[in-house]
């Protein structure tokens, strides 16, 4: 095993052990504390441009499993762990080998809590990992380095398709892909929706064309503001439409109101959000670094779910027009499935309002 | 909704006596219920039976009953108090049990109160088989095929339609007592007969086995609001077939997949929605890891052993938090304790591994079977943390306190190739250390898989410890290995034991390159949110996260697992030291190991370090926290046992001296100062030949005590009366180890008392003496004894009044000290000195108001004694008599002898308390679980030596209406002597347990020959009595007090259910 090092904007160094022998990435980071699921975090698009923690230090100990990929491939930039187990179930991949086969740079045998804690007192920072040693090149490289505005089109599928629904066909729900991930798709479907997935850069007209009873802004990486969202604008309305996570920060832009971004975000599988019309607690997946501002949210919406830990907005609904949102991750993948029946409620909700919109 | 305001009183019902299955866990949870009712503003009553619990202390409830968990008791109570509610969820399947059996009575409704948290239709679902199995159904949750059974033929046939294994469990046991796994026919039939018999309503569960598979637990939470969250779910090491309580357990689970995962615990959810739990629940899973399929195996509707695990493994409360959902709140509305930032309702992120391993009382009982199943065998557990497995894991090994220092055992490297192949066969306590020893001698982790069934992730890592063991052994030692062995928990013993090196080595290395551990914190968060919590565990990283306040701080040393000899008691020492430390002024600091714990609560002391009370470990704690000084008297001979090498490190033990410590601990010394002192001791001597016995014998006089110093084989002390029964004696035990020395001692037949004292330098204070009922030869742990003394004379306790001043002079104790004396007519013997905390200083404190530890603490920084008020000397009785009775758990554990003698046995005590004598004993057999029988017949079989003496005992019997059933001598001896015997063959168990079963055998009274031999007719019997919960009496002096105690209830006498002080 090689050395590598993680290199700090403020000139901080911490040593670890690398897996690959030549790599230098750089990215915002973020540490994630859900106890299993590092594969699905891995492939999960919002973590583009990302270099992810994992706070639980065994990572790796039951594999690699195809079925658990949220997207053909590992999307976060970088990967630091405490321990790589280097194990897996009978006849399953071990995840060094999933990493080397995406290349992808893996940091372990460090004080990860550590890590965690600073950017628990110091907020989400941008940094470089790499095998070299550290020089003016390394920091100058960092000082330079600007989370990419275009991360969205990078992880959006560049063409159209369609997914039937699983079982009886309820709904026909077009779903927009900001980065999103295959649970999301996976879990429209088993309620009973046939999905078609369209590039983030899709028109409103094919949207309002396709015949469809409702409209998913679905979850995607980087800064909502960074995403046109002029179209989401024309949809509403027009056609019910969902989001999440980013999905829910756009239609919240959409709507008028202003989003920020968080110190270091919610990331984990442990979250506990209130329904605040029925008081029912959900624990809840969640993986954002952006937040809707909930003094900004116009008059005619409200908010549907607050987290408990931090009373941020986790998600709001239209009184007057068929639009509901959630910043937590309903699909789950990796975490509590308690919001699955979310998905289900959508629908239903499409097929009642979705076309009298 | 915010706590109802209409719950203004709460009763809380304890789990009674430590029995193995139901240990220090409930204490925890008590405490944790009661002080977190009282912060909402409740008023708390307690009933528990058990002395030596801290949740029986003033402080914790308003009003504490210790009395009897019987209904008579509760009834009395409650009528009294007039709650608003009752508790029943804290205090174990007892508890429950009681509080089932006053609502079934209506008088929970007759006196208007409510039982908080889930119901009782909610409790009977769970438990009752049938129903539990109708709702899964019902619910779509699949449960392994199973049938309710009645009898051993349906059970056959049953086994017939499915196959075999088949898995036994009784309905309404504790920890599966009576239950098991059978693989044919004959087997069934065994577990059944015992299946039946011990379950309450004669019924068991026979279902399909799904040995081999994982066994998974979710600790999951639910409120009236419906959230429902996990706060930890755990792994057993062990496959399921091996009760949890025996397992080796890692949380979080390690070998599940996110996906997985998930549907276990969505499954946990579903099923305590179905409930109605309100509160902590436990969910236990059978998985099948080849195609993620599962079955529910059992759901403890309460907080329980593995609650009490979650709870120190995640820094989530669970008890706590269930108390306040009892009384209305929900989980989002309750702070999360530890961060003092979130809320209840989130569930635990963990950045640490957790591994539980049992404690197992096999060291002691070294020829019962260590064979592990469904019924639990373990009487504590130790726990440990760390940020990787292997750490977790060897800490946890080393918490146990064995001989061992690293993950190896003498015993099993000397075994053959085939021995060990049939060791790691058979799932035992032991099994882990073949694991290791085969991994050494190049044994696939493949091969173990399919021996043992353990995931291979698991044996991966322990084939990672001995690789590393391996490069200790082989490699140049450079900074990077011991870099690495230290991050994988290996104890520096052993790094020098592998590699050869001198510990200055070792050491020289750490210094010069600063290698040593950092602590870390359980903050339920994963370090998300800023915790406020002192609870540290340590790890060889970078960042130490401790917080050294510049407070002056003294440590008290706990006393790890809970084992037969050192159980609760000293948790409540140690509890009780940490609240004098801070009394004082000082900042308190414990290091302890045992999870189900009052003293490893997290908000119990300053700061609270999680690790093993192994001298290294506890170094590294001082090392940083340079504390003014350690305390060791109150945390059992565990702590004890550190002092020299403490005092070896240059540290401050505050109280009584090392010095003095080894004075009282080294024969020689101790009665060369008795000698000095005047006090006369038993004379004593050891030998390994029969020549020399007869030699000591001779000096001695008859009769003797006869102990080998290695115990093997049942066999035990033995007191012998003349040369043929020594030089047999000696024959055995010789021929048994050669190697070892028997003591022999010269035997006095006489009164054992005991005193517990609290000293400074210039003054005593015995609050009260303690006298047993049985005589010398008993061990002081298994023995009835009554507060005051009933028949010690006024020069007997005048002497041991003037002994104990100078014993405690010369040892210049400061702090507790408890000797055990004997007295002959007016002569008195000290027998035992112990310089520390005694079994009895909770019972003693408690019945004299007297806060013993408090006191030693304040003198130990200098206070007088004379300063506390209390007096000196030895205090005033008052009106209150108490009566302790020892309770065992020989059901759990088969060849055991339930036959007392002088290696203590019990695993808990019960406290009868009244203002008359008789009234407290009757209370301690009630609170004992004995029963008072009406009539029915009593077996009788007494060795040939004592018959005369039984004589007067058999008359009452039978004077009181009892039949009295004897064999063969007894039988020809009781009958020549006035007494209608109905002859009977004890070899015909049978029908004998036929007669138990059918209520016509009452109670046995057996003075066995010899004990110890499980092939011994006397042994069988009283097997029977354990199986059935029968009395048995193995001491006539047991019995006499029996039967008085019996009288006086036929006299109806009216029992009053009071406080403390209402009998003062």
């Amino acid at each position: 095993m090689s050395k590598a090092r993680i290199l700090f904007q403020d000139g901080k160094i911490f040593e670890a052990e690398a897996n690959l022998n030549d790599k230098t990435v750089m990215g915002e980071l973020v540490f994630n504390t859900a106890m299993t699921g590092y594969q699905e975090i891995l492939t999960d698009p919002s973590y583009a441009s990302q270099i992810v923690i994992m706070t639980y230090p065994l990572i790796g100990n039951y594999g690699i499993d195809r079925d658990f990929a949220e997207s053909a491939k590992i999307q976060a930039q970088g990967f630091i762990i405490k321990e790589n187990a280097e194990t897996a179930l009978d006849g399953k991949q071990c995840l060094s080998d999933y990493l080397a086969e995406n290349e992808i740079l893996c940091l372990s045998n460090i004080d990860t809590r550590k890590l965690t804690k600073i950017i628990r007192s110091t907020g989400s920072k941008n940094c470089l990992i790499t095998t070299e040693q550290i020089t003016e090149k390394h920091r100058k490289m960092l000082a330079d380095y600007v989370f990419p505005k275009n991360i969205v089109e990078t992880v959006s599928e560049k063409k159209t398709e369609k997914f039937e629904a699983i079982g009886k066909q309820i709904a026909n729900f077009a779903l927009i892909d900001y980065g999103v991930k295959n649970s999301i798709v996976k879990s429209l479907r088993e309620a009973g929706a046939a999905v078609t997935v369209y590039p983030y850069n899709v028109s409103s007209k094919t949207i309002l064309g396709g015949n469809f009873d409702a409209v998913m802004l679905s979850n995607g990486p980087g800064d909502p503001k960074d995403v046109d969202i002029t179209k989401v604008k024309e949809l509403l309305g027009k056609i019910a439409i969902f989001g999440i996570c980013l999905g829910n920060q756009i239609a919240a832009l959409a709507v008028g109101a202003d989003t920020f971004k968080m110190k270091f975000g919610h990331r984990g599988a442990n979250h506990p959000v209130i329904n605040t019309k029925s008081g029912k607690v959900l624990i809840t997946s969640q993986n954002h670094g952006y937040a809707v501002n909930a003094e900004t949210l116009p008059a005619d919406t409200e908010i549907t779910y607050l987290n408990i830990n931090d009373n941020t907005v986790e998600g709001f609904e239209h009184k007057n027009i068929p639009l509901k949102c959630v910043q937590f991750h309903p699909e789950a993948a990796p975490g509590p499935e308690d919001a699955k029946i979310i998905f289900k409620e959508w629908i239903n909700f499409a097929c009642r309002e979705g076309k009298n919109a | 909704m915010p706590k109802d305001p209409t719950i203004k009183k709460v009763i809380v019902i304890g789990s009674g006596p430590i029995i193995i299955g139901q240990a220090a866990e409930f204490d925890y949870a008590g405490t944790q219920a009661c002080k977190s009712l009282r912060e909402e503003g409740i008023e708390v009553v307690l009933l528990n039976s058990n002395p030596a619990t801290i949740m029986t202390d003033d402080n914790v409830a308003d009003r504490v009953y210790l009395q009897p968990l019987n209904i008579e008791a509760l009834e009395y109570i409650i009528e009294r108090e007039r709650p608003d509610g009752i508790l029943a969820a804290i205090g174990g399947q007892t508890g429950l049990n009681l509080v089932t059996q006053a609502y079934k009575k209506g008088i929970l409704e007759k006196s208007k109160v409510r039982i908080l948290g889930t119901s009782i239709d909610a409790i009977q679902k769970a438990e009752d088989r049938e129903s539990f199995k109708n709702l899964m159904l019902e619910i779509g949750e699949p449960v392994a095929k199973s049938e309710i059974l009645e009898d051993i033929e349906s059970a056959v046939v049953f086994a017939q339609k499915i196959g075999y294994p088949i898995v036994i469990r009784p309905a309404f046991t504790l920890a599966g007592t009576g239950g098991g796994i059978a693989y044919n026919e004959e087997e069934l039939r065994q577990i059944m007969y015992n299946g039946l018999a011990a379950s309450p309503i004669g019924q068991v569960l026979a279902e399909e086995s799904v040995a081999g598979w994982k066994e998974i637990e979710y600790e999951v939470m639910r409120d009236a609001n419906d959230t429902a969250i996990t706060v930890c779910n755990m792994e057993n090491i062990d496959p399921v077939g091996i009760h949890t309580g025996d397992s080796i357990v890692v949380a979080p689970s390690q070998t599940l997949s996110d996906k997985d995962y998930q549907k276990l615990r969505a499954a946990s959810l579903k099923i305590i929605r179905a409930l109605k739990i309100e509160g902590g629940c436990n969910v236990q899973f059978a998985f099948n890891p080849k195609n993620s399929e599962y079955v529910v195996i059992e759901v403890n509707p309460r907080v329980s052993r593995s609650s009490a695990l979650a709870s120190k493994a995640a820094g989530y409360p669970i008890a706590k938090v269930t108390a306040k959902i009892a009384i209305g709140m929900n989980l989002h509305e309750i702070p999360n304790y530890v961060t003092g930032k979130t809320k209840a309702s989130f569930e635990p992120a963990l950045d640490y591994v957790v591994v539980k391993i049992p404690k197992w009382p096999f060291d002691k009982f070294g020829y019962a079977d260590r064979r592990l199943g469904t019924q639990m065998k373990a009487t504590g557990e130790v726990m440990a943390i760390d940020r990787t497995f292997e750490s977790a894991f060897l800490k946890a090994l080393i918490c146990l306190e064995g001989t061992v220092i690293g993950f190896r055992s003498k015993k099993h490297e000397q075994l053959t190739q085939q021995e060990l192949i049939n060791k790691l066969k058979i799932a035992d306590d032991e099994r882990i250390y073949a694991i290791s020893s085969a991994l050494r001698r190049n044994m696939s982790v493949e091969e173990l898989h399919k021996i043992t069934q353990i995931d291979k992730w698991f044996l991966y890592k322990f084939e990672n410890i001995i690789n590393t063991e391996r490069q200790l052994k082989t490699e140049e030692f450079s900074i990077e290995l011991l870099k690495k062995v230290e991050g994988m928990g290996f104890t520096d013993d052993e790094i020098c034991s592998l590699s050869g090196k001198p510990k200055f080595y070792i050491d020289t290395l750490r210094r010069a390159h600063g290698i040593y551990p950092v602590h870390k914190m359980v903050d339920t968060c994963a370090a998300e949110f800023e915790a406020q919590t002192p609870y540290y565990y340590s790890t060889y990283e970078d960042d130490d996260e401790n917080i050294y306040s510049d407070k002056e701080k003294v440590i008290v040393i706990g006393s790890g697992p809970i084992r037969i000899g050192q159980g609760i008691e000293f948790d409540y020492c140690s509890v009780h030291a940490i609240q004098g430390i801070k009394d004082n002024g000082y900042e308190s600091i414990i290091i302890n190991n045992n999870p189900e714990t009052v003293s490893t609560d997290f908000d119990i002391a300053d700061k609270l370090y999680f690790e093993p009370l192994f001298i290294e470990d506890v170094s590294n704690v001082i090392r940083q926290e340079l504390p003014k000084g350690v305390i060791l008297q109150f945390g059992g001979q565990t702590a004890l046992n550190l002092a020299p090498k403490l005092l070896k490190r240059g540290v401050q033990i505050l109280g009584t001296s090392v010095e003095s410590i080894n004075v009282a601990e080294d024969r020689k010394r101790f009665e060369m100062l008795l000698k000095e002192l005047k006090i006369k001791q038993p004379k004593s001597t050891a030998v390994t030949k029969t020549e020399e016995a007869l030699k000591a014998a001779s000096k001695i006089g008859y009769p003797i005590l006869l102990r080998p110093s290695y115990v093997t084989g049942g066999r035990a002390m033995k007191v012998v009366y003349n040369d043929k029964e020594l030089i047999s004696y000696m024959r055995e035990a010789v021929q048994i180890s050669p190697e070892y020395p028997v003591a022999v001692d010269q035997y006095i037949e006489g009164k054992e008392f005991e005193v517990d004292m609290v000293c400074d330098k210039s003054d005593i204070l015995i609050p009260g003496i303690t006298e047993h009922i049985e005589r010398a030869g008993v061990h002081s742990g298994d023995s009835f004894c009554v507060y005051p003394p009933r028949t010690l004379s006024e020069t007997v306790i005048k002497k041991a009044l003037d002994f104990s001043k100078k014993i405690a002079k010369a040892l210049q104790v400061i702090g507790l000290m408890n000797i055990q004396f004997i007295a002959k007519d007016d002569d008195v013997y000290v027998i035992e000195v112990n310089p520390r905390a005694s079994r009895t200083v909770p019972i003693m404190s408690k019945v004299t108001k007297v806060p013993m530890v408090k006191l030693a603490v304040n003198i130990m920084f200098s206070k007088s004694l004379k300063s506390h008020g209390f007096g000196v000397g030895l205090l005033p009785e008052t009106k209150l008599v108490a009566v302790k009775a020892p309770v065992f758990s020989f059901q759990k554990l088969p060849e055991v002898d339930v036959a007392l003698n002088a290696e203590m046995k019990s695993t808990g005590e019960v406290l009868g308390i009244d203002s008359s004598y008789e009234k407290a004993l009757i209370k301690a057999f009630m609170a004992a679980g004995t029963t008072f029988a009406e009539n029915g017949i009593v077996i009788v079989s007494v060795r040939e030596k004592d018959m005369a003496e039984s004589l007067p005992v058999v008359k009452k019997l039978q004077e009181l209406g009892f039949t009295i059933a004897a064999s063969d001598e007894n039988e020809k001896y009781y009958s020549q002597n006035a007494i209608s015997v109905k002859k009977i063959d004890k070899n015909d168990l049978k029908s004998i347990a036929e007669k138990i079963k059918s209520g016509e055998i009452k109670m046995i009274y057996n003075l066995p020959e010899k004990d110890g031999n499980p092939k011994a007719p006397d042994f069988k019997l009283r097997e029977l009595s354990a199986i059935y919960k029968l009395p048995c009496f193995t001491c006539t002096d047991t019995i006499k007090e029996y039967l008085k105690a019996l009288e006086y209830k036929r006299q109806n006498p009216v029992l009053d259910y009071k406080t403390i002080e209402e009998y003062m």
